[in-house]
């Protein structure tokens, strides 16, 4: 049945002397290079959607990058993960390599949906990335699918669905969640609330301020947190993940972010003030992270080493995209349809 | 050969399938416990277990949606919607779930899934539970969508839908389920997109599907008592349209009617006529007509719900006028 959530604890510096200190350390080194390679590529694609060469709609995850590799930190690779269309740091956080995925916002052939997906839409079959998804709140259910596929071949495996605070107002959410606690599936529901379902705020659009206690009405476990420390993340999540795997329970876990940019590149977010984004970006789980690794020991030489390697992929990354060609028509029906096409 | 019911032919499909394939499992309202809310799974939880006959909560978005995602990841649902009006509140697992995931994805996913349930009018049920919903549907690319008109063409074409790796939705009637008819001991799979002439004639081409096809085999009885030959082509399959088979048709008759279920503002009547004036212009002798259902909400009142769907009568109308139309032709 369902538990009290934790209070929402402020995420705090551990002070407990690590077991093993230098594989605890290379583990926050990784985690941060991924957070770091994130930050870096959504960056690079503000640049290019301002030069025009990404098109449509372009969701930054910049500020929320702890969330997707904390959470993924505690996966296996054969599990799987779903989540909205803020999808760039969670397929990079599975796997996806740069280019492919620069290559997708291109719009090129050479992109993990070969120019067809775009931003939204990242899969990764290879990695168990499946999917970015523009409807809000329809991926849920979905999510509760590939769990119960798992559970159905008792394959062992979990599926992680993200989506916002905005996603939790719609029938997806509520049927997807009712659903996975009726039939007991192996997935763990994270909220990414990032206090705005595009600009407005949570206290518009909700009639209480926890998301956690929607699971109350379905007799599954919650959490609910502040994201500072990603390790703290990676910790949570276990929980729910570990629950999932071995008792086949769903969780509903609430995890409180802060986006730094607006909903999309046409939100000049004026429905917010420069002093709560300061204040925000004075805690960010990156810069956190950057530090604990300099105060823990690893020393600056190697963290710029570590930053100048990402550096250099990013822009592969971009040099890759340019270069490559594009989708021609013939594949639009192939994608269309498995086998001959039906008209 | 053996004479059964529709319903039955139905779930001989779907057990010979389960039977064959461990990933196929079927999942609806009222599917297992209650023998299904048409009988048409009835004895298939008792057969297969709660495993591979889940009852599902009244939430067609969610279950819907647990269809597609088990679909991406490999296995096969059959997916019940106790009518297919209800599939309104999981239009958009279809639409943007299992007709997009393969496109979205470039072809990484796929989304071998069936959708199945009765269709269009049955009795005095009112405006929100006589839907047409086919016309939807079949404008999407990434579906197909069928809807046979007998037994065994029902067994086979659901056989195939299963089988397929791709969205297939199936469209009953509920009506039909009662309908017998002959079905092969070992009725395998029919290819979709395969239409079938049900009726051979010379005069007019009649294009039909589901219950509309029993409708235009009454017309096509009356018609020829007034010495007037049609030929109806049973679509079977929306889309895949076999429009071979409707042009060919039409080039020997020179003149077509389409009959069906749902409203006159575009739809699968205003395909296939689209299809038959660009492809047999040269061959038509008289402008295609569509027997429709009237467009409004389905009323209610018996005799003003009969007004509505297409009746045989209407059939016989538009056939003559269409035969009228070519014979002033003629005289000119």
């Amino acid at each position: 049945m369902a538990q009290q959530p934790r209070a929402i604890t402020e995420a705090r510096e551990s002070t407990a002397p690590l077991t093993q200190p230098s594989a605890q350390l290379d583990k926050l080194a990784a985690l941060y290079r991924q957070m770091h390679l994130i930050r870096r590529v959504e960056e690079e694609c503000a640049r290019a959607y301002a030069e025009g060469k990404i098109g449509g709609f372009l969701h930054l995850y910049i500020g929320q990058e702890a969330v997707g590799v904390g959470a993924l930190a505690a996966l296996k690779p054969n599990d799987y993960v779903i989540t909205t269309y803020r999808d760039h740091g969670m397929a990079l956080a599975k796997g996806m390599s740069p280019r492919v995925l620069m290559a997708e916002l291109w719009g090129k052939k050479t992109g993990c949906s070969q120019g067809l997906g775009g931003s939204m839409h990242l899969f990764d079959a290879k990695n168990n990335m499946l999917g970015g998804y523009g409807i809000v709140g329809g991926h849920i259910p979905l999510a509760a699918g590939v769990a119960f596929a798992s559970k159905y071949r008792a394959d062992g495996r979990v599926t992680l669905c993200f989506f916002g605070e905005g996603a939790v107002n719609i029938a997806g959410f509520h049927e997807g969640i009712s659903l996975a606690a009726l039939w007991k599936l192996p997935i763990v529901f994270i909220c990414e609330n990032n206090e705005y379902s595009m600009g407005t705020p949570l206290s518009r659009t909700m009639s209480v301020e926890d998301v956690s206690m929607k699971a109350l009405g379905y007799g599954i476990d919650r959490d609910r947190f502040f994201v500072e420390d990603v390790l703290e993340v990676e910790r949570r999540i276990g929980e729910a993940v570990q629950r999932a795997r071995e008792q086949s329970l769903p969780t509903l876990v609430e995890v409180r972010t802060y986006r730094f940019r607006g909903h999309s590149m046409s939100d000049p977010a004026k429905y917010r003030t420069k002093d709560e984004l300061e204040q925000h970006k004075k805690k960010d789980p990156l810069f956190r992270a950057r530090t604990k690794l300099l105060n823990d020991g690893y020393t600056e030489v190697r963290l710029k080493q570590l930053e100048a390697e990402v550096e250099a992929e990013v822009a592969d990354a971009v040099k890759f995209a340019e270069a490559s060609p594009e989708p021609d028509a013939s594949i639009l029906e192939s994608t269309t349809y498995t086998g001959p096409f039906a008209s | 050969m053996r004479t059964i019911r529709f319903r039955e032919a139905l779930r001989e499909a779907m057990i010979e399938e389960m039977e064959r394939d461990d990933r196929v499992f079927l999942m609806g309202e009222e599917v297992g416990h209650y023998q299904g809310a048409y009988k048409v799974s009835e004895g298939m939880l008792e057969k297969f277990g709660e495993k591979r006959v889940i009852d599902a909560p009244i939430a067609e978005g969610g279950f819907a949606g647990i269809g597609v995602g088990a679909a991406m990841v490999g296995l096969r649902p059959i997916i019940e919607f106790m009518t297919w009006n209800f599939s309104a509140v999981a239009f958009d697992q279809i639409l943007n779930n299992a007709a997009k995931v393969r496109q979205m994805s470039g072809g990484q996913f796929s989304c071998p899934i069936v959708f199945r349930g009765p269709n269009a009018s049955a009795r005095q049920v009112g405006s929100q539970h006589s839907h047409a919903m086919e016309h939807f549907y079949a404008t999407i690319p990434g579906l197909k969508v069928v809807a046979p008109s007998f037994p065994a063409d029902a067994k086979g074409l659901l056989k195939a839908a299963i089988r397929d790796d791709n969205p297939v939705l199936v469209m009953e009637s509920e009506t039909l389920y009662v309908v017998k008819g002959e079905v092969p001991d070992n009725q395998d799979a029919i290819e979709l997109g395969k239409a079938k002439i049900v009726r051979e004639g010379t005069h007019v081409t009649i294009v039909s599907y589901s219950r509309m096809t029993h409708i235009a085999l009454e017309a096509a009885t009356a018609l020829e008592k007034e010495g007037i030959s049609a030929e109806i082509v049973d679509l079977r399959s929306l889309r895949p349209l076999d429009e071979d088979a409707i042009v060919q048709s039409v080039r020997k008759t020179h003149r077509c009617v389409v009959v069906h279920e749902g409203w006159p503002y575009g739809g699968v009547g205003a395909e296939v006529s689209d299809r038959v004036q660009r492809l047999a212009f040269d061959h038509l002798d008289a402008p295609i007509l569509r027997v429709t259902t009237l467009d409004v909400p389905m009323p209610y009142n018996a005799k003003l719900e009969q007004l509505c769907i297409p009746q045989p009568e209407r059939v016989i109308g538009a056939v003559k006028r269409v035969m009228a139309r070519s014979a002033a032709l003629e005289i000119a």
